[in-house]
């Protein structure tokens, strides 16, 4: 489903981000990257939303080139990859509905599907009676379940977690966690980024550990090994 | 586009307005400036214009008759002057109108009207008011006159006096005339810098409203959605913006030029700004309320356009 080829990534300066990462994703799985800071990981997820194209070499999505992708017809690949980030990055101006409906208007949803899918996705993150708050008026947890509900909401094939947990505290942690594997029982690939060891060794699921922009292991069931 | 797609925008485009309010009220704060600024020029354009026209009509000619010079006479007189080709109205004031517009000027002078009331008789004569379709051609309709008046014969002339913009009075009229001209040019100038300058500035407003939503800019483009549904509702917002400024700039003008009309009126002579407004008023409706729309949505499509390349 997802198959980075041979990518490297220099910034200007020199300063290499990734160095010939080769690795595919299947349908349906549950991959973790870890990494120290600065290894890497974040310029992987920005190439997944063709933010960053790479230096060299190709990263595949569904047999498509995302690099090759016009500009006009990015927003069709981002509509089938869900995104969720350490920081939210919530509308501030928008209640949690709207932010969800924000989505599915902007992948050109009916009325009728939005007004019977944002309480239904909100209800799974379980935020049933916030609906018409807004974000400043959530807890960082809450925040993240509107994030992670927003991601969610068009059925994409795969979310993207980048560090959705760097903010949080160890119960919603936990909840956020709970939500992605519950997500990914339900069929949608998921890809997470973190360095919360806890995170990934309660997991037990595929572990890509990168160092210094370079793969350095890949395990089944891996543990968080630095 | 459907009209789905058209509800949401003109939606998200209101409602963002609506929630932003001291953004937007900064925003329109700016660009009622502007909006004044180029009312202003219109006002100020038509008044150098009128000003002008003012004093090139002024420049006519009175042609006197003698008290006793019969009416057919003149009336003659007046066929002959409207057969001229240089000659764009004569209009024929008669020894009574001559007297009531005389006691008209001088209602406030006793004096006069006493010494007018003395002589119990009308003292003058009836008058041919003269325009020529240019200020140079008085020489010439003077030249003819008199030469009509010798041509009288052995009859005496019944011509009193002549009353022109003679070459001297020209002289003055043309250098009153450059100095308005260059007058107009160096406001056209000034106006169109300030113009040009409050533009600039209202751009820039709606540029810093904007910078404050750059991050949002960046989610909708994470989420998916595209650059011209996310472009849309800014341009609303600018419209928005637009449309509220220049309607309280047309509502300022009101009470504005109402208190300035007399003052103006009596200073560049001819034109009152309130009348000129009232019956202008499409033309302003239709400039301030086009700019501000104009200028709200160029500007909002310029700004977002440099945050959308995520």
């Amino acid at each position: 489903m997802i198959y980075f080829d041979r990518v490297s990534k220099v910034y200007a300066g020199d300063t290499v981000a990734l160095q010939d990462v080769s690795f595919s994703v299947e349908a349906g799985e549950f991959i973790s990257i870890v990494g120290h800071s600065g290894a890497g990981k974040t310029t992987l997820v920005k190439m997944l939303l063709a933010q960053e194209k790479p230096t060299s070499g190709a990263v595949f999505f569904e047999s498509i080139n995302i690099h090759e992708v016009p500009p006009k017809r990015i927003n069709d690949l981002r509509r089938k990859i869900g995104t969720v980030f350490q920081d939210f990055r919530l509308l501030p101006g928008r209640t949690a509905y709207e932010n969800i409906a924000f989505a599915m208007e902007a992948a050109g949803r009916s009325e009728e599907d939005i007004y019977s899918d944002v309480p239904h996705v909100l209800e799974l993150v379980d935020l049933g009676n916030k609906m018409s708050n807004f974000p400043d008026e959530l807890s960082g947890g809450e925040q993240q379940r509107v994030a992670i509900a927003r991601a969610i909401v068009n059925q994409p094939d795969v979310v993207i977690a980048d560090e959705p947990t760097g903010n949080l505290d160890p119960v919603n942690t936990f909840e956020v966690v709970q939500i992605l594997k519950k997500i990914n029982d339900l069929g949608t690939t998921i890809v997470l980024t973190t360095h919360n060891k806890g995170v990934i060794d309660s997991l037990k699921k595929r572990v890509i550990t990168m160092d210094r922009g370079k793969v350095i292991r890949d395990d089944r069931e891996g543990k968080y090994i630095l | 586009m459907d009209i789905v797609t058209t509800k949401r925008i003109l939606r998200a485009g209101f409602l963002d307005f609506w929630r932003n309010g001291f953004v937007s009220l900064a925003a329109i704060l700016m660009m009622i400036f502007t909006l004044f600024t180029i009312g202003m020029a219109m006002f100020t354009g038509v008044i150098l214009q009128t000003t002008l026209q003012e004093f090139r009509d002024k420049a006519d000619m009175n042609v006197y008759f003698t008290t006793d010079a019969a009416e057919e006479r003149i009336v003659e007189v007046q066929a002959s002057l409207k057969a001229l080709p240089e000659v764009a109205e004569v209009s024929y004031i008669s020894r009574e109108e001559a007297l009531a517009a005389f006691r008209e000027r001088h209602k406030n002078n006793q004096l006069i009207l006493q010494a007018l009331e003395e002589l119990g008789d009308n003292p003058l004569g009836a008058v041919l008011k003269v325009r020529a379709k240019d200020i140079s051609q008085y020489d010439s309709i003077a030249s003819f006159l008199n030469g009509q008046g010798a041509l009288g014969g052995g009859q005496t002339s019944v011509i009193d006096k002549i009353n022109y913009y003679d070459a001297a009075h020209r002289a003055a009229i043309d250098r009153l005339g450059a100095v308005t001209d260059s007058a107009r040019w160096i406001g056209l100038v000034i106006i169109l810098i300030f113009v040009a300058a409050t533009i600039a500035i209202s751009l820039n407003t709606m540029r810093l409203a904007i910078y404050s939503s750059r991050d949002e800019i960046s989610v909708m483009r994470l989420v998916g959605a595209g650059q011209a549904y996310i472009r849309a509702p800014f341009m609303v917002e600018g419209v928005l913006v637009g449309l509220s400024a220049s309607l309280v700039t047309l509502l300022l003008f009101y009470p504005l030029t109402w208190w300035l009309g007399s003052a103006t009126q009596n200073f560049f002579g001819g034109i009152n700004v309130f009348y000129y407004y009232l019956s202008n008023f499409l033309l302003f409706f239709g400039v301030l309320v086009g700019s501000g729309v104009l200028l709200g949505a160029v500007a909002s499509y310029l700004a977002v356009r440099r945050y959308l390349t995520i």
